[in-house]
């Protein structure tokens, strides 16, 4: 199963410099563990020590955010799209 | 600097002696972040590496208070720039295009309305160049961007930004590329067209915007005033708390009332606040501050009612545009404030904020968007409730001009009287309209 994760520059020397990655999970949370399998210590930037995401970090499928659908939980099929950015917001 | 040796270390940092320097016209010394207290060079970077809290400039305030004095600040440019000692900039030069020093009103009909007795506007209104708070920070952001090598400026709007970003790019010889939600009133469309910047309108809300713009950051190399120019960007709504200081007479207010969209400009009017008593240009002072949200998106008056450090995004469903961000970056800060200071977070219908925009209107002549229509009508809530001392010196900041949003009271604000040009005419349309003034005021009383 591929799905497309989208790595915010902070995060890509975790990723030998690349902005899209192809990763696996059934979900949000399995997805984070599978690019610690790939990336190791990336999941210690994604996720605080309590092992939920950051309060900054917003997790986006298909460009929405994850705190509107089941959080960690929330599911991922074969060709969907995992971006990864950070807060920032004043318009 | 005790933060310096808790902070982790850091891969920016290659030595160690660059990260306190001044920078060389500047009292700034460099970034931290403001959630883990990592420390960076004052670059084009906006979030920590390490937990991606948001990077904020920090100065060398020994040295300001060294240099800054009552005396000098008021000899200086009638213009943000007279504060360039608390901003993030070096250049001799930087880019004054007559920002702020905004009129500070006493603002008494509207006060005797609302049962307040020393009641202030900060009106923001009529900041040059475009007409809202936005043309302050621009003006730093675009003069740091200018320091830091960018010949393209960005920024993702909600419209005010996108129009002093335009503007100020267009004087400061930038090339310019914005990015609104495509839905946007079109005043303000207009407002940034004029100027000849690319403007992309985005199919979706401003949150998507912001998302898509933080994708385009990553890879264009380009300055976007709010997102990897943010720190410095921000650090200019610092100005209208300086201001206010200034034009009470280098006093700090009792009370201020700010209306909240990412949460940063209320954070940074207090940390104005804050610097002018730390270099001994105020009285040390408690300050109460309280925040206005439209009902239709209030993620941070949701998160102080129920007292929680985190905020829960939201999809906005409101008039309040320029506010409407359903995902605010410095929304747990500013919910930290108002408690902090014993101050209130609330929120307005939109029906209410129509209201508000015609009392001040009425009340005080001042035109102002629905962000200002969201403030007033917060306050006048708080008032009501009791939550203002009467005799508190209070400031409401008004941030945005009317002209920009003419939609949102289109239907609200009645009709010319259409006569033909003879006296007869006048004198049976003024009768008419006294008449009905008259009923008007009888519906009130009963």
């Amino acid at each position: 199963m591929a799905i497309k994760v989208l790595i915010p520059t902070p995060l890509q020397k975790f990723t030998g410099d690349r902005a899209e990655i192809e990763c696996g999970g059934g979900s949000i949370g399995e997805l984070i563990d599978s690019l610690e399998a790939s990336c190791p210590g990336i999941k210690a930037r994604l996720c605080d020590e309590a092992g939920k995401p950051r309060r900054f970090l917003n997790f986006y499928v298909n460009s929405e955010d994850i705190r509107f659908l089941d959080g960690v939980e929330t599911p991922l099929k074969d060709g969907d799209e995992v971006s990864i950015v950070p807060a920032v917001a004043g318009g | 600097m005790t933060q310096a040796t808790l902070a982790p270390s850091h891969s920016h940092h290659s030595h160690d002696d660059h990260q306190h320097h001044h920078h060389e016209g500047g009292h700034f010394t460099h970034l931290q972040c403001k959630e883990c207290g990592a420390e960076y060079e004052a670059k084009a970077i906006h979030v920590c590496e390490l937990c991606f809290g948001p990077l904020e400039v920090k100065y060398d305030y020994d040295a300001i208070r060294a240099n800054v004095s009552r005396e000098k600040i008021a000899a200086g440019p009638h213009s943000i720039w007279r504060y360039r000692d608390f901003l993030p900039v070096t250049s001799a030069d930087p880019i004054d295009v007559g920002t702020g020093m905004t009129p500070l009103i006493r603002a008494n009909r509207l006060g005797r309305r609302l049962g307040l007795k020393n009641l202030y506007i900060k009106n923001d209104a009529v900041n040059m160049p475009t007409l809202s708070f936005k043309d302050r920070v621009v003006s730093v952001a675009l003069t740091r961007a200018r320091e830091l090598g960018f010949d393209t400026v960005s920024c993702a709007s909600t419209g005010n930004l996108a129009n002093s970003t335009a503007a100020i790019a267009a004087h400061a010889n930038l090339d310019c590329c914005v990015f609104i939600p495509s839905d946007l009133e079109a005043g303000k469309v207009l407002g940034t067209l004029i100027y000849g910047p690319t403007v992309m309108a985005v199919k979706g809300n401003y949150d998507q915007v912001n998302r898509l713009c933080s994708e385009v950051a990553n890879s264009h190399g380009w300055g976007f005033v709010n997102i990897n120019l943010r720190p410095y960007y921000s650090e200019g709504s610092k100005t209208l708390g300086f201001e206010v200081a200034e034009q009470l007479g280098w006093k700090l207010p009792d009370h201020i009332v700010a209306p909240l969209a990412s949460g940063s400009l209320f954070t940074k009017i207090y940390k104005g606040f804050q610097e002018l008593i730390a270099t001994g240009l105020v009285d040390a002072k408690d300050v109460r501050c309280s925040g206005a949200q439209a009902e239709g998106c209030s993620p941070i008056a949701e998160a102080f009612r129920q007292n929680r450090d985190f905020i829960t995004p939201v999809k906005p469903s409101t008039i309040a545009k320029s506010i409407a961000i359903g995902n605010p970056a410095d929304g747990v800060y500013a919910v930290e404030q108002a408690q902090k200071t014993n101050g209130h977070i609330e929120t307005a219908t939109d029906a209410e904020i129509i209201e508000a925009m015609k009392l001040l209107a009425e009340t005080e002549g001042i035109f102002t968007e629905t962000a200002g229509g969201t403030t007033v009508a917060v306050l006048k809530k708080l008032a009501e409730a009791g939550k203002i001392d009467p005799d508190e010196v209070t400031v409401v900041y008004i941030t945005g001009n009317g002209l920009k949003t003419q939609e949102a009271v289109q239907s609200h604000a009645g009709e010319p009287l259409t006569i033909e040009p003879k006296l007869d005419c006048f004198e049976a349309a003024l009768e008419r309209s006294r008449t009905l003034d008259r009923l008007e005021w009888q519906q009130v009383l009963v």
